[in-house]
């Protein structure tokens, strides 16, 4: 069969000479990148379903795709193992996990080692991602001895799935640059410094009343002793309930971008995506760069939460955008075979009659993000000096994680002593990236009798500035006293397109009046980051305004990638005289019909999964509140085991408290969930060999 | 305005829930207070689960024979899952002197009902598959012994007992008694919570760690001090291990002075080691360093536990008297209070007894066992005799 991998990606370097290994899929061979994730490797060979669950037989998948909820378990060479967190290697034997799995019965004596190490350091920070490196570079700068861990294989954290530029300045946070750079750089600048210690594949696993933190490091379990701990470990996913939610195929825009941007599968070629957040829409032009169709989005408000350069972004390339909308179910046999989406009134409440079918294998969910503070609500408790930065402190970009992570990094400094000032720069920059986008207002009014000139369309105040740095005369300028404000050209224009090559949100195009005074035509050239082959030089393109409206025809004239345009390509478009100032993007798929369907079946609180580890519905839950006035989420636990699973409630909490919510019970009286070691499962075989080599 | 019930049970958990079932199932009308904010939530939740009559001291036994009893019928009973698992205990041995204890203690075991026997390192073998045979003399195996799962317990009896009318208040906490009388023969006629005033003729303390808070309010001073212990549970596994397992031999990193462990309905293995050094006090936050002893003594006594996946440990407190038998019944000196407490760690496995027998003393005025046997369990006994429980 032909390998589902991406074969060429506009952004990602796609290496097709890797090293490859045969393992088996239930006595299948088949082949896999060496030392790639065994999920990525069963996704690469259209293998979607892992398993099944021993209480329901109900088909398991990838769902998180970052060892959080261990839905994608399978059998490897004869031990339960995460796929998604383990390597295949060459001649294992893989098997999908129907049921329980059997102990092996492997009654060899094993060396049980010494004692545990302890391994004291100064400052433990708990994710390598951007508020945890940005903060490691900082302590570093005072000598500050620091270990960083992380579970992943490299540092970078969530900036490794993140293709598209960053927004911010290039000053404080990089940008103009691609997450998956500044990734880099970060982490080469943390390699750098010899105070800071990287652990990775080291997942932290719990924090303890005697002030010492578990982690599994490499697979041996190791105990931390930190004068601070500083947790950094981002954010996970938020989920919708509906009927059919927890069939494979249906999961996060995490995952996916795990998948697509990390390993360079293909899970897919079509999808669905419920959320019109930065994160849903990112999202969206994440799958289009890798080939993959976008059906539609649906966001439940009037209008998408995201930035509003996202959103125009993947309506230019013809993606439909539904707001005031919401899944109303999945379907399928074994695996997403449909998605059902309907029309919500103004208390979300679907809207008979609205109901349309798109047959899709792949729906991600992109319903916001929730922080990572298990561990930081229990290192409170236990009276460890705790901080938090980024995402794990309050959701937001990647870039206010990095201003987040160095403030932090200078709260901890003087903390210790050291007498250091909080840069005020950094406390105004941490309240420009928390601030909401603002207002959409009408662009800049255009340069009248110039020849050559930008149309700047960034009509909403986010925090963003790449573009006056950009621009070798300086004449693209925000007057207002923050980046929040939005640019302004004023002067002569080179021509040069630096500033359309480095605008984060795609929202500036240059237009070259008189290309051909003969035909009455001008040149617009505009950014493009699909991948090659979507367009070619002589194409006839449909061209679109800023918002994705068509505008009309114009003919692809050049096409030209450098490497100062940061993999981004400048393609120069010929179009009337007329079009020449509205053309911002070109469409490459038509707009999807909705397809109305007639017969729905109504939604029954039964057919819905809230606990995926522990299978138990809504309506178990609604009732048990109901019949026993439980006000108490540990209650509900005993009786109904859920949060009792693998994942420990990480999934499920937030579901379970809306359903007290719609049970009419105020959540602050709701007892909220104990939380009890290990944040995630950890073999008992890393607890024995721990002392042996320290 | 003060409410009136026929009998006030404080403490919602592994005594309280029972006790307030037998007392409604014979018609009283009851109430519970409890401090949490639902059913278990204090030490029952913390406990493994094993129910065993396999004691040295008779009244435990027997006590223990009738938990054994309600819970192998409860699902007959009420069509209730509480996770009852018929798998027997079994205490394998490694060492002459724990033979020597063992052995000695099967007479009184069988005297009073148990049904248990000797068997040789084969046998053991094949009553814990994968049990490492080296120095493995032999040991004791009770078939009828068995599991449930404490919460579902907990859970299962306040549900049966609102379906007879008792009610439950969550998040009352009892700050006195109601009494009258003199010190030295004072009548307990009520409670005061934090909300408001009860009375009722029978006010049965089934308060856990907490219970001897609630003696001082009658002025009894029952020596129930809580130590904490840590216990655990893995991912699932097909099931394979049918007893609860009981390894009483002190463990070679010289911190463990036994451990015990089982394997659920659901299949998960659920684990806890009693420390050497005791550690007195209510701290109920985990340690660094349970897991990696634990962990080591698991394989040592099962090596194909390697295998297995470690979710989640917690940690509990036992209510310690003296001489680790638990205080039930009738104490002199403050009529109308009933005492079901000071369970020693035991409380899941002896609640139901133990609530049987006190529904039987406020309601027939006699327990259930033998009132000879039952009086072991005096609250009025000497703590400090020196005579203990064998199987602690």
């Amino acid at each position: 069969m032909v390998e589902a991998r991406i074969k060429k990606h506009p952004i990602l370097t796609v290496d097709v000479t890797y090293d490859y290994v045969t393992f088996t899929f239930n006595g299948k061979k088949l082949k896999a990148k060496n030392e790639e994730m065994i999920s990525s490797a069963l996704f690469a060979n259209g293998i979607h379903i892992f398993g099944r669950h021993n209480k329901d037989d109900s088909p398991q998948g990838i769902y998180c795709a970052n060892g959080q909820c261990s839905q994608c378990l399978l059998i490897a060479d004869r031990i339960p193992v995460k796929s998604c967190v383990t390597p295949v290697t060459e001649g294992m034997d893989v098997r999908s996990l129907d049921g329980l799995p059997t102990l092996l019965e492997d009654d060899e004596a094993v060396k049980t080692g010494g004692k545990t190490p302890v391994i004291k350091t100064q400052v433990l920070i708990i994710g390598g991602g951007p508020a945890g490196m940005s903060a490691a570079l900082e302590l570093a700068k005072m000598g500050i001895y620091c270990i960083i861990c992380d579970d992943k294989q490299v540092l970078g954290g969530k900036l490794s799935l993140q293709t598209h530029n960053f927004f911010g300045s290039i000053r404080d946070c990089y940008a103009g640059s691609r997450g998956i750079d500044i990734g880099e750089t970060l982490s080469t600048n943390v390699e750098n410094e010899n105070t800071l210690e990287i652990w990775t594949n080291s997942p932290v696993v719990g924090v303890f009343s005697d002030g010492l933190v578990g982690v599994v490091r490499d697979g041996k379990y190791v105990l931390v002793k930190p004068e601070r701990l500083l947790i950094t470990a981002g954010a996970r996913e938020k989920t919708l309930a509906f009927p059919g939610c927890d069939l494979p195929g249906v999961y996060g825009v995490g995952a996916f971008q795990t998948l697509v941007n990390r390993d360079l599968v293909k899970p897919t070629d079509r999808l669905f995506i419920v959320g019109g957040g930065n994160v849903g829409l990112i999202g969206a032009y994440h799958a289009l760069q890798s080939s993959i169709d976008v059906i539609g989005i649906a966001e439940a408000l009037p209008e998408c939460g995201g930035y509003k350069v996202h959103l125009d972004k993947i309506k230019r390339l013809g993606v439909p955008v539904y707001t005031s909308h919401t899944v109303l179910r999945a379907e399928g046999k074994d695996h997403l075979e449909r998605v059902i989406v309907c029309e919500i009134d103004d208390k979300f409440s679907p809207i008979k009659g609205t109901e349309a079918v798109f047959e899709i294998d792949t729906l991600l969910i992109a319903v916001g993000l929730t922080p990572v503070d298990e561990l930081k609500k229990q290192a409170e408790e236990f009276g460890l000096k705790t901080y938090a930065a980024g995402d794990a402190y309050i959701i937001a970009e990647a870039s206010a994680a990095m201003i987040s992570g160095r403030m932090t990094a200078h709260r901890i400094l003087l903390d210790m002593g050291y007498e250091v000032e909080i840069p005020p720069e950094l406390e105004e920059l941490i309240k420009i990236f928390m601030s909401r986008p603002g207002p959409v207002k009408d662009i800049t009014p255009l340069p009248k009798d110039k020849e050559i000139y930008p149309m700047i369309r960034c009509a909403q105040e986010i925090p963003c500035n790449p573009c006056t740095e950009a621009c070798v005369l300086q004449n693209v300028k925000i007057k207002e006293s923050t980046i929040m404000g939005r640019p302004q050209f004023e002067g002569d224009c080179l021509g040069c397109a630096r500033c359309i090559a480095i605008c984060p949100g795609l929202a500036i195009t240059l237009v070259d009046k008189g290309y051909d005074n003969t035909k009455k035509t001008s040149r617009v050239i505009v950014p493009w980051e699909m991948p090659d082959g979507t367009i070619k030089i002589g194409q006839d393109v449909v061209t679109t305004n800023m918002e994705g409206e068509v505008v009309g025809r114009g003919k692809v004239i050049a096409m030209k990638k450098s490497k100062w345009q940061n993999e981004r390509a400048l393609v120069s478009l010929e179009v009337p005289y007329k079009e020449a100032d509205l053309v911002a993007g070109i469409r490459i798929r038509e707009p999807t019909r909705k397809k109305i369907i007639k017969v729905v079946k109504t939604v029954d609180d039964d057919e819905i999964i809230i606990c995926r580890c522990e299978r138990v519905t809504k309506k178990e839950i609604a009732d048990y509140i109901k019949e026993t006035g439980t006000i108490d989420v540990n209650a509900v636990k005993a009786a109904l085991r859920v949060g009792m699973g693998a994942c420990g409630g990480k999934t499920c909490t937030e579901l379970i408290m809306q359903i007290f919510r719609e049970s009419g019970i105020d959540l602050k009286d709701v007892e909220s969930l104990v939380d009890r070691p290990f944040t995630q499962e950890v073999p008992l075989r890393a607890f024995l060999e721990g002392g042996d080599n320290r | 305005m003060t409410m009136k019930y026929d009998a006030i049970v404080i403490g919602a958990g592994s005594v309280g829930t029972p006790t307030a079932y037998f007392l409604s199932e014979a018609g009283l009308k009851v109430l519970v207070v409890d401090e949490l904010a639902s059913s278990g939530q204090g030490q029952n939740k913390a406990a493994i689960g094993g129910v065993r009559a396999t004691h040295s001291d008779p009244a435990k036994i027997q006590i223990c024979l009738q938990s054994l009893d309600i819970f192998s019928s409860w699902m007959e009973k009420t069509g209730t899952d509480i996770g009852w698992k018929k798998g027997g205990y079994c205490f394998p041995v490694f060492r002459e002197k724990e033979e020597k204890i063992l052995k000695s203690i099967l007479p009184i075991q069988k005297k009073h009902g148990l049904k248990i026997d000797w068997f040789d390192s084969e046998g053991i073998s094949k009553v814990v598959p994968g049990i490492s045979k080296k120095g493995l003399i032999g040991g004791t195996f009770s078939p009828n012994d068995g599991q449930v799962s404490p919460l579902l317990v907990s859970e299962s009896f306040t549900n049966e007992a609102m379906k007879f009318g008792a009610e439950f208040r969550y998040r009352e906490s009892v700050i006195r008694l109601l009494t009258h009388g003199d010190k030295e023969n004072l009548t307990v006629r009520g409670i005061k919570t934090t909300k408001r005033e009860y009375r009722a003729d029978a006010i049965v303390n089934a308060a856990g760690a907490h219970a001897s808070s609630i003696c001082k309010m009658a002025g009894l001073d029952i020596p129930i001090n809580p130590d904490s212990h840590e216990a655990g549970i893995t991912a699932p596994v097909k099931s394979f291990l049918d007893p609860l397992v009981v390894d009483i031999r002190p463990g070679t990193e010289g911190e463990t002075a036994n451990f015990y462990f089982g394997q659920q309905t659901g299949g998960q293995i659920i684990f806890c080691y009693t420390p050497i050094k005791i550690i007195p006090g209510e701290d109920r936050r985990s340690t660094s360093e349970f897991m990696p002893i634990m962990a080591k003594r698991m394989v040592e006594l099962i090596p194909r536990f390697k295998n297995l996946t470690i979710r989640r440990i917690w940690r509990g407190l036992y209510p310690m008297t003296p001489d680790g038998i638990a205080v039930v019944g009738k104490p002199r000196g403050a009529e109308g209070l009933y005492l079901g407490i000071g369970m020693c760690g035991q409380g899941s496995m002896m609640g139901a007894g133990v609530g049987y027998n006190l529904a039987h003393l406020i309601t027939k005025g006699s327990p259930a066992i033998e009132r000879d046997v039952f009086n072991l369990l005096s609250p009025d006994r000497d703590f400090y005799s020196g005579k203990k429980e064998a199987l602690k």
